[in-house]
């Protein structure tokens, strides 16, 4: 999906405002004149600067680009079944990781991926229980990382 | 190198676990580069996760293997089915290609391998013979020499080998701004945290990188259309058949080749990629039999395969010694020095040379196991690509989760990659380059100490970043970088 250069560029300046905006609230070091202020703050004028190049550019060009383009893959349903699964993917786990626990969540998202991207009806299930457990297996057992078990119970 | 130096180093290297971690990520960077669609950065990304776990000489054998072999081995699936495994091998996809149509897939393979391995080896030599001679000068350096280091890493990045230097600055500006949430600051006042505790500690880089160079790739692939490619071949034979011929021929394409990936590596800012096409462009330049070009010709692959491999070399020259990456594998690297408390710069060479040494012997050792395990790839190479990626590729989302649950064992680094991969595909979708981002992260701090100190140092006043020798010859080099297209584009014009 591509946006045309003067919404980037407005976008970017809003951010370089807002930077600025926050850098005014840090407090100053006593007796020192160049603090936590001075480098975002630099850094803030720069991408501003950056910010009006991209705007001017955009203008030059307005005709060859629209605002919005929209690329091939947003018009094709699987392909866009597959990102949003993706993302949904890993929002699933942020939200319920601690209740449902790794295995579950990690099989289900699993399951919904193989699913989208076509692979065989039987090998779904299977594949994504087992390739969770693996995956389980290696950081909770080999590496000590503390993956929540959540509505299973511990089993090693 | 004392004696001692030098046995400590090879103890470290020669222990059973350390072997066993570079054979095991050795093969991993095999079968990451040959699968289309997972690149070297990915692969060390991915692997950034399971260092975090390990001691640091293993630590970062494990990068500098994955990436050595999955430099290489991205010339097998373009070679097989013109798709590059890695950008690296882009420039000479078709020319390998061309081969294997002529029934010399073999040759294309084995002179990828062979001179992939002896470029590798002197990139190593560069670095072994170079680095700790820089560190010397370098222990002089002060702040206003080290900030004008990092802006000319930071300037080759966006100045060099973009298509838009102005996206490329403004991607480098929001790494930089990325970097200075957190208190590690001047006055450790907690900046951008927005509440979060989470960030008081800044944006976490393993998670980061994740999501920038992992998941950001997966999403490309939810998201790809082309349909997929037939492999040209059904069996390979004979492998390393001529290459002795070969390298009596092209002696002197492989020097040039060699010397090039080198520079360029050292050049911050430009990494294997670059090496690779400038490489194939200077052959065909140099090349008696310019004609055969692109027609199934070996002459390009031999060079620009021992260019991308020796850069590897050049590339952790300025990242050893000033802490400054060449390309974005490197500024994952460093990000790992760090972790591991190996803090790049001059200083390395005098608290841990055991550890610098052994990681040199790394880089040799990994060039020679190239030779048998890629052998090997290659000959599995028909299989490897039938690998179902519409299974492979959901798994690697799970471990991208894992790995970045598991570096504060908080659902925040998941999180992180979500947004930070969301916002590399966007980017990328926009013409906007990733590395010069992941640089400017890396490199935030560093900028920041160094500018700030440098303007308490000299009351404000920004003439002593001119003044001193070398800042002055740095402060030079950067303005001649920044203003290379200017000149280029003068110069174009006088000739006409």
């Amino acid at each position: 999906m591509k946006f045309n250069d003067i919404l980037w560029g407005l976008l970017l300046m809003a951010v370089g405002i807002a930077v600025l905006a926050d850098v005014r609230t840090y407090p100053e070091i006593p007796g020192q004149q160049y603090g936590p202020r001075a480098f975002p703050g630099l850094l803030a004028w720069l991408l501003i600067g950056c910010a009006v190049m991209l705007i001017v550019n955009g203008w030059r060009e307005r005709r060859r680009h629209p605002w919005v383009e929209a690329g091939a893959w947003l018009r094709s349903a699987s392909q866009l079944r597959n990102f949003a699964l993706t993302v949904a993917g890993l929002v699933f786990y942020i939200v319920a990781a601690e209740k449902l626990g790794f295995l579950v969540c990690g099989s289900v998202m699993l399951a919904a991926l193989f699913w989208s991207l076509r692979v065989r009806a039987v090998l779904i299930l299977p594949i994504a229980v087992i390739s969770t457990f693996v995956i389980h297996a290696i950081f909770y057992k080999g590496l000590r990382v503390p993956l929540p078990w959540g509505l299973v119970p511990i089993l090693y | 190198m004392t004696w001692t130096v030098f046995m400590q180093a090879l103890g470290l290297v020669f222990d059973p676990y350390v072997l066993i971690v570079i054979l095991a990520s050795a093969i991993f960077g095999l079968f990451v580069g040959c699968i289309p669609g997972l690149t070297a950065t990915m692969a060390t990304a991915l692997l950034v996760p399971i260092t975090f776990f390990m001691p640091p000489v293993p630590a970062v054998a494990a990068i500098v293997t994955a990436t050595a072999m999955a430099i290489f081995s991205g010339d097998i699936p373009g070679a097989l089915l013109r798709i590059p495994g890695t950008p690296a091998s882009a420039a000479y996809t078709d020319e390998a290609y061309a081969m294997t149509l002529k029934g010399e897939a073999e040759t294309a393979l084995g002179a990828g391998l062979v001179f992939s391995a002896l470029g590798g080896l002197f990139g190593t030599l560069v670095l072994i013979f170079m680095a700790p001679s820089l560190a010397d000068i370098a222990l002089k350096f002060s702040s206003f020499e080290y900030f004008w280091l990092v802006v000319l890493g930071l300037a080759g990045a966006v100045f060099i080998g973009n298509s838009s230097v102005l996206k490329a600055s403004i991607s480098l500006l929001l790494g930089l701004l990325v970097a200075c949430a957190g208190a590690d600051n001047p006055g450790a006042y907690p900046r951008f945290t927005f509440g979060v505790t989470e960030l008081n500690g800044g944006v976490s880089l393993i998670p980061m990188m994740v999501g920038m160079f992992a998941v950001s790739e997966l999403l490309r692939y939810m998201v790809n259309m082309d349909p997929p490619a037939q492999i040209a071949v059904k069996k390979l034979g004979r492998v390393f058949a001529g290459m002795w011929d070969l390298l009596r021929k092209y002696r002197w394409p492989l020097m040039r080749g060699n010397v090039l990936g080198v520079i360029i590596g050292i050049q911050p800012g430009s990494g294997a990629d670059m090496a690779s096409w400038m490489s194939y462009a200077m052959s065909k330049k140099f090349s008696k039999e310019p004609e055969k070009f692109g027609t199934g010709h070996v002459e390009g692959i031999v060079e620009s395969g021992a260019a991308n491999n020796s850069s590897l070399g050049g590339a952790w020259i300025p990242a050893i010694v000033f802490g400054i990456p060449g390309d974005s594998i490197t500024a994952i690297a460093i990000g790992v020095l760090y972790l591991k408390n190996m803090n790049p710069g001059p200083t390395i060479f005098i608290n841990n040379p055991e550890n610098i040494y052994a990681i040199f012997f790394v880089f040799i050792l990994a060039n020679l196991i190239m030779i048998p395990l890629g052998w090997l790839t290659i000959k599995l190479a028909v299989k490897i690509l039938q690998v179902p990626r519409n299974i492979l590729m959901p798994i690697i989302l799970l471990f991208c989760i894992v790995g970045s649950f598991a570096i504060n064992n908080t659902v925040f680094g998941v999180g992180t990659i979500l947004v930070f991969g969301l916002a590399a595909f966007l980017l990328e979708e926009n013409g906007f380059p990733v590395a010069p981002a992941i640089l400017g992260v890396v490199l935030a701090n560093m900028m920041e100490e160094n500018f700030v100190t440098s303007l308490i140092k000299s009351d404000g006043s920004l003439t002593v970043f001119f003044t001193r020798p070398i800042a002055m010859w740095l402060a030079i080099f950067t303005f001649l970088i920044m203003f290379w297209p200017v000149f280029s584009w003068a110069w174009n014009k006088f000739r006409r």
